[in-house]
């Protein structure tokens, strides 16, 4: 009667934020990347012991700041996971605005820190790489745009973000980062799979890409030398890959030891690219197996849980977060075992570097707010006869 | 399925009957539609998600397993590919002089590259390094080291005792390649023919070794060649003989004060070059490089006089012009030539050697004081056309056909107009410039009994006499006035006890590059044959711009400076090509042999 005499009390229209996080949110794929980022700093203590020795740092200068941006990045994605997609998505437009220009401007006002290919804003202490920041941007922006196309008198949201993944792999490929591109690429065409590409479309894309193969294997030597690399049986020791295989195998099932590893020293890219083959070397098959199965949780579960949502932007864009954080650890590992042709990509939250940290962590807060559960209709569904099939 | 218009226009009508907004039914049915195409894309994005799923569970656990192999397999000898797919091939066959001796070989050794990436100490290792090899730049070194380079080499063959120092340093990042180096145990014994090798297609683990000059290159298919399987090339050189002439070439060389000299001994009967020497020389196993432009190339110590150089070697040609006037029955050795001047040709005059006048002299006589005016007018009776013939049959106007590579430079310089002028100068071997090769191969026809021989590098198995250029008798009376020389003219010098040594002295002015003749510069030659009575050797020796001083007064002809080179070499070399010394019957003319 109250009520009905001074209206209705301010409550809240939900529960609280915290809690309803807690329980809505994907606490495994949470867990696996808590874990990866702890066994990241793990192995980071025994692998970035040579570059900091070479750089005259501390011993454990890297760790600490992989530290530092790992708590950064974990903040950044505990606080979008919080966010409605609604929310996650206008901030994902103006964050991908924001990478795009400093893309575009990179030319400009970038540095190349003497690798030959100008990919980094220098800021002093630290050093930014916009193409991360840009890659989760993209995402969403497309499945927003695939996800419109799709309603009735909706946008050619399709080909518009078709082309807009052209414009930024074209401008990735000029820096020259064929890696990102790739993934941006393959970003995309994920999710045009799953918003429904015509099979015929498909196929004939697996045509192209084969024929475009063939034809850069003629063309480029170097490109040709990287599979003749991969193809030959026999490995040059004196190469990376070369190295990374040996350790493996010294490793064994449970690794010569902490600290015990050698290939540390002898691979230049020990702490980004072949972090792997420290890991395997030190501590066996046994954290090897591990990576995968929390790198397996994180997409297994991801994908699951996007196959029960209805929103159509909210399963592109999670399913293409989910796939290039999963393609980018499969590349990795598996260029580390040879199943792959060598091509230089860090392993998520687990290879040291900062900016790919920090976006990884804003990709996975993102992909969480996507797969946190939420009703779904089921119940409609089972009243209007259209249940799960 | 029957599909619901968005405005259907049954409700519309109603709606607006009633006063109702008919939009709400068009959203209505909107949403409716939406929901509806929701549940099918999900249900086929569920399948696609589902292979999505599948793809990436099969790729981790082939990742997976891959891994659990790689960790559990053993660890085998890495074997390095061969870089540039075709192996390259070892085994360069040795190359051996005419007895079987070793002139080159292959030598394990290796060489030292750089990986600046694996590197402890790069400063540390500069400084080690140029202490060991104090040809490389500090600089430059620790310029790679420290860049952007990943791969250094840095010497391409090292020593043992090298490579043991180079361990002794202890970083990781030098490396060593095995490599077959091509190795001269003899030195710069023979360093023109040999010429040299370097390596072709190259990798850390192996490189192709090439020949770049001399039979080393003339020869380089055959000696890589493995269906040989590695029988050597065995050359006409005597090891011994090459020595010996190397010796008492580089000794007369310096005495005579000349800035090179070269020499061929030649087998008369089957060609075979027995050695050739041309100084200065190098070491071909650290052949130099090649002088650079703007630098005159036959002065450089890769340059070989012996077959590259063309020189115009003087009298030594007055014996041709006067075995020819003999075998074509125009004179014989006894014919009396008047030789006094003046004597023109056209505008120009031909003098003698200071000016001399010798009158009457027969033609053996015209050899023995070396008359420019007899063997001129023995020239005019025999005519350019028949001269030309005679030269061009013992081979003074093509490159000769010895077996080195350089030989094919050695192409004689002829007159473009070969007139009567010409006809007179080239009789005393002014006006067609040839390499002593070419010579060796002229004189070894007169020697022989008048059949020319092609001269070769290679070990000849029998006599290989080639067209006859000129009669038997025309030849041996040619061989007596060369005696005469020796015994009675210019080459008096060149006696040598017990082999009867015959020969002509040559003494020619250097042409200017730029027209004319210098005035004291020379180019001394001696071309000589023994034994004389059965000749089996042919002996050139040539001096460049030589000059001594003799009885108060500078000296640069032949007969004071290439003759005693050449005899001392006669000397030493006579007895090692197993050359009896004939103990000749004036020596014992003190002993009155009485009978009964």
């Amino acid at each position: 009667m109250t009520e009905m005499v001074y209206g209705a009390l301010p409550v809240q229209s939900g529960e609280p934020i915290l809690p309803k996080w807690w329980r809505t949110l994907d606490k495994w794929t949470m867990s696996s990347i808590l874990m990866l980022f702890v066994i990241g700093l793990l192995l980071g203590l025994a692998a970035s012991v040579p570059l900091a020795e070479r750089n005259g740092f501390g011993n454990f200068h890297y760790v600490q700041r992989q530290m530092v941006f790992g708590l950064t990045a974990l903040a950044a994605m505990i606080i979008t996971s919080m966010m409605s997609p609604t929310l996650v998505r206008r901030l994902a437009v103006v964050g991908f605005i924001c990478a795009f220009v400093a893309l575009a401007l990179l030319p400009v006002f970038g540095t190349d820190f003497g690798k030959g290919a100008v990919r980094w804003y220098s800021l002093g202490f630290a050093s930014l790489q916009p193409s991360e920041f840009l890659k989760p941007g993209f995402i969403v922006v497309a499945a927003w745009m695939i996800a419109a196309s799709q309603q009735i008198n909706g946008p050619p949201g399709t080909l518009m973000s078709f082309g807009l993944c052209m414009t930024v792999v074209l401008m990735l490929v000029m820096q020259p980062d064929f890696g990102q591109a790739c993934l941006v690429l393959f970003g995309w065409g994920v999710m045009y799979f799953v918003a429904g590409a015509p099979m015929l479309l498909l196929v004939a894309m697996a045509v192209v890409v084969v024929l475009g193969g063939i034809l850069a294997y003629n063309s480029s030597e170097h490109f040709a030398r990287r599979i003749d690399g991969f193809l030959n049986p026999e490995i040059d020791p004196t190469t990376q890959m070369g190295y990374a295989t040996n350790a493996i195998r010294e490793g064994g099932l449970f690794g010569v030891g902490v600290g015990e590893g050698q290939v540390k020293w002898s691979l230049p890219d020990a702490h980004t690219d072949f972090i792997i083959a420290v890991a395997a070397e030190e501590y066996g098959l046994v954290l090897v197996v591990i990576l995968i199965l929390l790198y397996a949780t994180v997409v297994a579960r991801s994908l699951f849980r996007l196959m029960r949502e209805r929103d159509t932007f909210i399963r592109l864009a999670g399913t293409g977060l989910v796939c290039t954080f999963g393609v980018q650890a499969m590349i990795n590992m598996g260029v580390a075992v040879r199943l792959l042709p060598a091509k230089g990509m860090t392993l998520p939250f687990v290879s040291y570097g900062g900016s790919s940290l920090i976006a990884g962590g804003i990709a996975v807060g993102m992909l969480l707010a996507f797969s946190r559960s939420r009703p779904q209709g089921e119940i409609a569904d089972y009243l209007n006869g259209r249940g799960r099939g | 399925m029957i599909r619901t218009p968005l405005r259907p226009l049954a409700r519309i009508l109603t709606a607006r009957a009633n006063g109702e907004n008919p939009d709400v039914i068009e959203r209505e049915n909107l949403r409716q539609r939406h929901a509806e195409m929701q549940a099918a894309s999900r249900q086929r994005a569920e399948g696609r998600l589902l292979v999505l799923g599948v793809f990436f569970l099969v790729a981790f656990t082939a990742i997976a397993v891959r891994m659990g192999a790689l960790a559990t397999s053993e660890a085998v000898e890495p074997v390095a590919s061969t870089a540039g797919g075709s192996g390259i091939a070892m085994q360069r066959a040795d190359i051996v002089d005419r007895k079987g001796r070793i002139l080159a070989t292959n030598f394990e050794t290796h060489s030292l590259y750089a990986q600046p990436p694996q590197m402890v100490d790069p400063e540390g290792a500069v400084e080690r390094l140029v202490e060991i090899f104090p040809d490389l730049d500090r600089d430059r070194l620790l310029e790679d080291f420290t860049g952007k380079r990943k791969f250094v080499w840095i010497k391409k063959k090292i020593s043992p005792e090298q490579k043991q120092a180079v361990h002794d340093i202890g970083d990781p990042g030098l490396l060593f390649g095995p490599r077959e180096m091509r190795l001269y145990p003899n030195g710069s014994l023979a360093a023109h023919v040999m010429g040299g090798a370097g390596f072709g297609k190259e990798g850390v683990t192996a490189a192709e070794v090439i020949g770049v000059a001399g039979v080393e290159k003339q020869f380089d298919d055959y000696l890589r060649d493995p269906a040989n399987g590695g029988r050597p090339l065995q050359l006409s050189l005597d090891l011994t003989v090459q020595a010996a002439s190397e010796q008492v070439l580089l000794g007369g060389m310096k005495l005579m004060n000349a800035k090179g000299a070269t020499s061929v001994l030649m087998d008369v009967y089957t060609g075979e070059v027995i050695s050739v020497v041309s100084l200065p020389d190098f070491d071909p196993n650290d052949r130099p490089r090649p002088p650079t432009s703007g630098f005159d190339p036959s002065v450089s110590p890769l340059f070989n006089r012996a077959v590259q150089g063309v020189y115009e070697l003087g009298s030594t040609f007055k014996i041709f012009t006067a075995a020819q006037a003999v075998d074509l029955g125009l004179v014989n050795s006894e014919t009396i030539i008047d030789t006094s001047g003046p004597m023109r040709i056209g505008r120009f005059p031909i003098g003698e050697f200071n000016n001399k006048n010798y009158g009457k002299l027969s033609v053996a006589d015209i050899i023995v004081n070396s008359s420019n005016r007899g063997t001129g007018r023995l020239a005019l009776q025999i005519g350019a056309e028949r001269q030309q013939q005679f030269l061009r049959a013992l081979g003074m106007f093509d490159p000769t056909p010895i077996e080195i590579v350089e030989a094919s430079g050695g192409q004689p310089l002829k007159p473009k107009k070969w007139g009567e002028l010409s006809t007179v100068t080239i009789s005393y071997g002014h006006g067609l410039s040839t390499s002593p090769m070419h010579l060796a191969a002229g004189y070894a026809a007169i020697a022989n009994g008048g059949r020319y021989v092609s001269p070769t590098i290679l070990r000849q198995t029998g006599p290989q006499l080639g067209d006859r250029v000129m009669s038997e008798d025309a030849a041996a009376q040619a061989r007596a006035m060369l005696r005469k020389v020796v015994t009675s003219g210019t080459a008096s010098f060149g006696e040598v006890p017990g082999y009867q040594v015959g020969g002509k002295t040559g003494t020619a002015d250097k042409p200017k590059p730029r027209g004319g003749y210098y005035e004291s510069k020379v180019i001394a030659t001696f071309a000589a044959m023994f034994p004389a009575h059965d000749p089996k050797y042919v002996l050139i020796v040539t001096l460049d711009e030589p000059s001594v001083i003799a009885h108060g007064e500078e000296r640069r002809t032949a007969g004071w400076t290439a003759v005693p080179v050449a005899g001392e070499m006669i000397g030493r070399i006579a007895p090692l090509l197993g050359l009896r010394p004939q103990v000749e019957p004036d020596q014992i003319t003190g002993i009155t042999l009485t009978s009964n």
